[in-house]
């Protein structure tokens, strides 16, 4: 393995990516609100927000400056510093899993060759954040929404991982770059159908999406989780949920869709960015439409559902593959 | 609207609490000319316009329905009225991340505590729609023989805009919301709005519609 260097000519490129990824969270988070508010209404056959700009695009921009002037209250039973704690805790880590993630051949921060390891790592982190601010929050409401969060995540994380072992196993790496580059010719959707299915309902699961969302079930739990917070705290764990709705898209994207791999393009290696995006936005409009097309499940439907079918049915598509890959 | 509540007291348990509540010093508004507290350190003019702008039009409800002009709320969030339009689809279940109270029916002296906590969580900028007759003045419920209702919100909580009628057409409660902008920010449409198709009535000749 390289040694990481940490001399000045990486460390400025790294310092560079951080800050552009930084940046690029908050956009995606705007974009992906507005895009969510939009789709709801003309779903619901009500044209959405339409007032604030033209259309109303600047309405996720005003929303974002009234949560920043908006008091932060810090209840008077909490536990203080993991009332605290949380919000940053679901913000920071989602950051660190786009480092790696390979956005076209040549647009990638550092290709670890741990890589996917590494994501679905700090993927979970985001549940402790959950259960740190649920707990902290000394509140019935968020106490049963942090539970929910981690029995919900635990039995979601196996079939993920057990689908994405099925690719792993056939192109023999964790990097995702040469993940990406071993599906020069054919997309692994194709020879892996079951495994991707398997890993877009486990992910909406995992981002706590509808018809996942028990964690913040409105209709039961008032907000779930994140009941007690006001203002930037609620809005860090927005953009945290949306970062995570992306990281899930684009993990899709480099194991089954092809990653930057699309019609060529001049400079391909760094324009492939534009199919991963392309890709990855049309993964998060089918998460968006599934949102407001269907209605929640119950809390026993959804833990029958990872143990009784998810995950048997990985298990078996991994056993497959890996007789098939040792034929 | 009946008669004049003979004892006005509302409950004996909660009226230091509402007094309290209506005086000045809890009222975290900050109105036109007039400013309550310290206030911040440094004020900026052009700061204030841009934050009063963007609170004027991301107003985030909550999800309070008390009595049937909820269900004129909830009908002004779907298809055909859509408050949406000036970004106050967001009903928002906890009082924590809201930023308007609706208060959609009959006030009684049961929910008057109720009422009181979940204003008190709010945080603040805040400001309190009374929907409906029962929220502005006990409504059709003020009768001689009724000994628990509360004559209207404002009894409780300080109101910002009232929305007559019984219930109110959804039309009207957008244009509260439009009165809770205004008040905001001091003019109509804070940010250029309407962009409406323009009145079918307009395409007749002779006929003078504004
Ligand atoms: S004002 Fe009329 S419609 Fe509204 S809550 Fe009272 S009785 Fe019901």
């Amino acid at each position: 393995m390289e040694t990481i260097s940490i001399l000045p000519p990486e460390l400025i490129r790294m310092v560079i990516a951080v800050i552009i990824i930084i940046s690029f969270l908050f956009l995606n988070a705007i974009m992906m609100g507005y895009a969510e508010r939009k789709i709801a209404g003309h779903v619901q056959r009500r044209p959405g927000p339409m007032e604030v700009g033209s259309h109303g695009i600047l309405q996720m921009i005003v929303d974002g400056v009234k949560l920043v002037g908006k008091e932060l209250l810090i209840p008077f039973n909490v536990d203080r510093t993991l009332f605290r704690v949380a919000p940053l805790l679901s913000f920071t880590p989602v950051i660190l899993p786009l480092l790696v993630i390979p956005f076209s051949e040549k647009l990638q921060a550092r290709d670890l060759n741990l890589g996917l390891i590494f994501i679905v790592t700090m993927g979970s982190v985001n549940v402790m954040a959950l259960l740190v601010g649920g707990w902290g929050s000394n509140n019935k409401y968020s106490m049963f929404g942090a539970m929910r969060a981690v029995a919900q995540s635990i039995a979601y994380e196996i079939p993920i991982l057990l689908s994405l072992l099925a690719v792993v196993l056939m192109c023999n790496t964790f990097s995702l770059k040469e993940i990406v580059a071993a599906q020069q010719n054919i997309w692994f959707v194709f020879l892996q159908p079951v495994a991707f299915l398997i890993y877009v309902v486990a992910g909406l699961a995992e981002t706590n999406r509808n018809p996942f969302d028990l964690p913040e079930a409105e209709s039961e739990l008032t907000a779930g989780f994140h009941t007690e917070y006001s203002g930037m705290g609620f809005s860090l764990f927005f953009i945290g949920e949306y970062t995570n709705m992306f990281i899930v898209a684009s993990v899709a994207t480099v194991l089954f869709l092809g990653g930057w791999h699309g019609p060529h393009l001049p400079y391909g290696e760094y324009l492939g960015v534009v199919w991963f995006f392309l890709k990855v936005y049309l993964l998060l409009f089918l998460m968006i439409m599934v949102r407001w097309t269907y209605p929640r499940v119950r809390f026993d439907q959804l833990l029958n559902f990872a143990w009784k079918y998810l995950v048997p049915f990985s298990l078996v598509n991994l056993l497959i593959t890996a007789v098939l890959v040792k034929l | 609207m009946g008669e004049e509540n003979k004892s006005s007291s509302i409950r004996p348990d909660l009226d230091a609490y509402a007094a309290y509540l209506k005086s000045e010093s809890c009222r975290p508004v900050v109105e036109q000319g007039r400013e309550y507290g310290e206030g911040p350190l440094l004020r900026i003019k052009l700061v204030d316009t841009i934050m009063k702008l963007c609170q004027a039009n991301s107003l985030w409800p909550m999800t309070f329905g008390i009595a049937c002009c909820a269900i004129e709320m909830m009908g002004t969030g779907m298809a055909r009225f859509d408050i949406s339009r000036y970004g106050s689809e967001v009903f928002r279940p906890s009082p924590r991340q809201s930023d308007l109270m609706i208060v959609a029916g009959t006030v009684n002296k049961k929910l008057a505590p109720v009422l009181l906590t979940l204003y008190e969580q709010m945080p603040s900028p805040k400001w309190v729609i009374a929907l409906g007759n029962c929220a502005i003045s006990g409504g059709p419920f003020k009768v001689k023989e009724n000994y628990n209702i509360i004559e209207g919100a404002d009894k409780l909580i300080p109101v910002d805009v009232y929305v007559p009628g019984c219930p109110p057409r959804p039309e009207g409660l957008i244009e509260g919301i439009l009165k809770v902008q205004e008040k905001i920010t001091g003019i109509r449409h804070p940010i250029p709005q309407n962009r409406h198709p323009k009145s079918p009535l307009k395409k007749i000749k002779g006929l003078r519609v504004k």
